[in-house]
């Protein structure tokens, strides 16, 4: 679809001949994301109306205890220090941000007293600024009123450096300057396409000056209140033991009418995912379980119990396996996988295309992850069934075996292919699940039949996952030929996606692995859509430049996607718990309430 | 038992002195104790069971040749059939073909470890119960120091730091197995050297030592030859235990991802596969399980045997 057709869809939807929802389920099918999809019709003028979930309860509390469970549990609650999805989870009981995500990829709002758009004058035509109407009344849980000058505070916080805030990139390249008591205005250096960051969603949450105001810079990590917070949002505070289990309970001040409906709410950790599913749905100890990445079939049987049923949200999680461009086995001053090196054989397209054809992406979604995994060919996709036009996978050993055939791949005495030398033989890592383990032997298998061979390794998800900067086993040394895991659509946008497969971005010593592009994979083309889809404020046209950049990398093979990840969660039979693909999970935890 | 008053042999044994006269000079104190171990039922039985169980792993992939990686997936989660005798599991892996596979690896891993184990342990205890004052000082000390490790933390950290020279030097699977057995044995040799310690604080002061000692005997002899042998009976006890922690260890670490590749069917791991499926598929998780606990017991049962068979002072 080009610029000129998509412009005609956004008139069509302007004039009702077609539906806000049609014309997202459409970009999704180009693999945009639903956020994208939205901020598009917003720009043009569209107003986004938020369809807020339906809520039965009529009176504030009195619906017991809520127990949910996360099986990481939460280390800290100041959603400025949480690292991963456990603390902001844990964080947004406490706290909340300005606007949240709804499933559809809408702007809900919280603490803003409206979603800005052209309309009402919250976004400037140029892209530039943005203006916040605050809500007005909000009280913090210590009976302080929610002000302008806390919004502001925050900015200065998180943009601290010395603070060392986890939502820095969200702050750091934004001014926020306060016009009244009740109203902020966000203002950008360059026009930027992807306003909704700062103050909305994950990075989003919003803590009390008159709490942490002293704390602010090298003193952060001493705030009493990181460990005790006072917010705004539907349950207060009770305690917490980190690593353990957090206690809450109903916030009688709550800015919203008749929530919360629960008395209290204890988030208890520990565990693995299969027990978690385990203690919702079969034994009913728990009202929620977050995060189940476990195969389908245990859940269906789970399930088949009664207790409980499963959740299944849409998001941009995809898990895909990456192919190392350079050298993981020797050091090049200093480094494996350095930048300088080149790999021995992944150089050659022809294994990576073979490689992308021996990956059973069918029977990994039909016999592993079920509803809980859909196979695809994009990287950047919505999870629909729906994928772009211009993208499709195959499996096929025949085709992968003729290909390396007759790019000179033969096979040798121990049946392995090689040429001048260089044997194709893979070290193929991930962390250590079921599901991935299970993946990896399929692909294993393939890969045998077609002369490659393959050797699994399996790595303790809290080292792989890690940001040691010492420890070869994590995912940014990639110190393997192949790996395999999910990236998360963090933010609802695939600005910072993408950022994944940048040249500069490139993870390596010098930049302690913090770099986006793991596997090291260099394209000028790649680089200059990039930038164009940086500077570029006409959403549709940014949106054309994302295609072509998901077209780009699943072309060259730079990675194998293998399946959406949508976000798979469990409830108690008679628990109303709206989950968002595109937020955390306790996002919506004020409109939670079970039926009677 | 060491320091308890020896019953009298002869009184038992006079009969068969007697109806085995001309052949009385041939019997060495091996046969002896191998005609002492066959009066144990049970340790007979162990024995039996565990010769048949290392010739099943030894030569079972030779007759059974399935492919232990061979992915089906119409024939997930069977129970037991003739197809598949042990069954098969989520990714319809044919079991009897893993379990022969995996069996070789946890055999071997809790024999090789013990065998380090007790090594060390007996060479360390004999060492401090022979010498008195400051060198048994020192490696008791050296005992209550790997006795006061944490030992799994030890582990996972021993072989982070030497899986990957390990792997250059002699290849994946080999290097990994030298590691976890050298590693698993270096830290279940201190039971072992505090019992042959103490055997030979009770046996370096008896009648035959002194007597020996008289006649001249070498320390090196006194403890190979007269003091050794009969500290023996508790060390094989040790053993036997030794092949089950090993056993079990190997399990752990390949739970936490630091032992075998995941795809190499250890017992333990293929126990560890099959936990998630207990409810549906229980034999997945029971012939691994049974083939544990009827190595352990089997490899006990043969101690105990054995601890008889070689206390020259028990009458049987």
């Amino acid at each position: 679809m080009n610029e000129r057709e998509l412009r005609g869809q956004i008139e069509d939807v302007r004039t009702g001949k077609l539906s806000r929802r049609a014309f997202t389920r459409m970009m999704l099918g180009l693999g945009l994301t639903a956020p994208l999809a939205t901020q598009m019709l917003a720009h043009s003028g569209i107003a986004v109306a938020a369809e807020k979930p339906v809520y039965k309860p009529t009176k504030r509390g009195g619906g017991g205890p809520l127990r949910v469970l996360w099986w990481q549990a939460p280390t800290l609650l100041n959603p400025h220090f949480a690292t991963g999805t456990k603390d902001q989870d844990a964080s947004r009981i406490f706290y909340e941000p300005l606007a949240a995500w709804d499933p559809e990829g809408n702007l809900l709002p919280i603490l803003a007293a409206e979603v800005p758009t052209i309309e009402n004058g919250g976004l400037s035509e140029e892209g530039t600024s943005v203006t916040w109407k605050l809500k007005q009344g909000v009280k913090w849980h210590d009976g302080q009123p929610f002000t302008a000058d806390d919004c502001v505070f925050n900015w200065e916080y998180a943009a601290d450096p010395a603070t060392a805030a986890t939502t820095i990139g969200s702050y750091k390249d934004v001014k926020v300057v306060k016009l009244d008591d009740y109203t902020i205005k966000v203002e950008f250096s360059k026009p930027t396409p992807f306003w909704a960051d700062a103050f909305v969603g994950y990075f989003g949450m919003i803590i009390p000056k008159h709490l942490f105001g002293q704390y602010a810079g090298a003193k952060s990590r001493e705030a009493p209140a990181n460990l005790a917070p006072v917010g705004t949002g539907p349950y207060t505070f009770v305690d917490f033991k980190p690593g353990d289990v957090v206690h809450g309970k109903n916030n009688p001040n709550y800015h919203m009418e008749n929530r919360p409906y629960f008395d209290t709410i204890e988030m208890k950790g520990g565990g693995d995912a299969v027990s978690a599913a385990r203690a919702v749905l079969q034994t009913g100890e728990y009202d929620f379980a977050w995060n189940l990445q476990v195969e389908d079939e245990i859940l269906k049987r789970l399930e088949a119990s009664g207790k409980g049923r499963v959740l299944v949200t849409m998001s941009g999680n995809v898990e895909h396996i990456q192919l190392n461009n350079t050298d993981p086995w020797h050091e090049v001053d200093g480094e494996r996988s350095s930048i300088k090196s080149k790999h021995p054989y992944l150089a050659d397209p022809a294994v990576r295309e073979a490689f992308n054809l021996l990956v059973d992406r069918a029977s990994v979604h039909k016999f592993i992850y079920g509803r809980t995994g859909e196979d695809t060919a994009n990287y950047v996709n919505a999870p629909d069934k729906f994928v772009s036009k211009n993208t499709h996978y195959e499996f096929s050993v025949e085709k992968a075996t003729k290909l390396l055939d007759a790019a000179g791949w033969k096979p040798g005495a121990d049946g392995v292919r090689e040429k001048n030398g260089v044997k194709l033989h893979a070290v193929y890592q991930s962390s250590i699940n079921a599901p991935r383990q299970k993946t990896q032997e399929i692909v294993k298998q393939a890969c045998q039949k077609a002369g490659i061979s393959i050797e699994i390794k399996s790595v303790t998800a809290s080292v792989f996952f890690s940001s040691d900067v010492a420890n070869l086993d994590t995912y940014p040394h990639f110190v393997a030929d192949l790996q395999m895991y999910t990236t998360t659509m963090g933010q609802p946008d695939p600005g910072v996606f993408m950022r994944s497969y940048l040249s500069g971005e490139v993870a390596s010593k010098a930049n302690k692995f913090q770099g986006r592009n793991i596997t090291r994979w260099q394209s000028a083309e790649f680089d200059k859509l990039f930038d164009q889809a940086d500077k570029e404020l006409d959403p549709v046209k940014r949106a054309a430049l994302f295609i072509a950049m998901n077209d780009l990398v699943i072309k060259n093979v730079v990675v194998i996607p293998v399946v959406t990840r949508p976000v798979v969660t469990a409830a108690a039979k008679n628990l109303h718990a709206p989950i968002s693909g595109w937020d955390n999970n306790t996002y919506a935890l004020a409109e939670w309430y079970r039926e009677v | 038992m060491a320091g308890s008053t020896p019953a009298s042999p002869t009184v038992d044994a006079a009969p068969v002195v007697v109806r085995a006269t001309t052949r009385a000079r041939q019997v060495t104190p091996w046969t002896e104790a191998w005609r002492r171990f066959r009066r144990h039922r049970l340790a007979v039985a162990g024995a039996v069971v565990f010769v048949l169980m290392i010739l099943a792993v030894a030569f079972g992939p030779l007759i059974w040749r399935v492919q232990i990686n061979e992915i089906d997936f119409t024939a997930q989660l069977q129970p037991p059939s003739w197809a598949h005798p042990l069954g098969t599991d989520d990714l319809g892996q044919d079991l009897l073909a893993r379990m022969l596979y995996g069996g070789r690896i946890s055999l071997s891993v809790g024999l090789a470890a013990m065998v380090v184990s007790i090594v060390i342990g007996t060479i360390i205890g004999s060492i401090a119960g022979m010498s008195r004052g400051s060198i048994d000082a020192a490696l008791m000390w050296l005992t209550d120091l790997f006795l006061s490790l944490p030992s799994v933390p030890v582990l996972l950290l021993l072989i982070y730091l030497f899986r990957e020279s390990m792997k250059h030097l002699i290849g994946a699977e080999l290097g990994t197995f030298v590691l976890i057995v050298v590693a698993i044995g270096a830290f279940r040799w201190m039971i072992a050297a505090r019992l042959v310690r103490a055997q030979f604080f009770a046996l370096r002061e008896k009648e035959f030592v002194e007597a020996a000692r008289a006649l001249g005997a070498s320390q090196i002899r006194l403890m190979a030859r007269h003091i050794l042998p009969n500290a023996l009976g508790p060390v094989i006890v040790a053993a036997t235990i030794d092949v089950a922690a090993a056993i079990i260890t190997e399990s752990t670490l390949s739970f936490l991802g630091l032992g075998f590749p995941p795809d190499i069917p250890s017992w333990g791991r293929i126990l560890f596969d099959a936990k998630d499926n207990l409810d549906v598929a229980p034999h997945w998780a029971l012939f691994a399980g049974g083939a544990i606990f009827l190595s352990v017991l089997a490899v006990s049962f043969m101690g105990d045997g054995l601890r008889d068979a070689l206390d020259p002072r028990r009458v049987i």
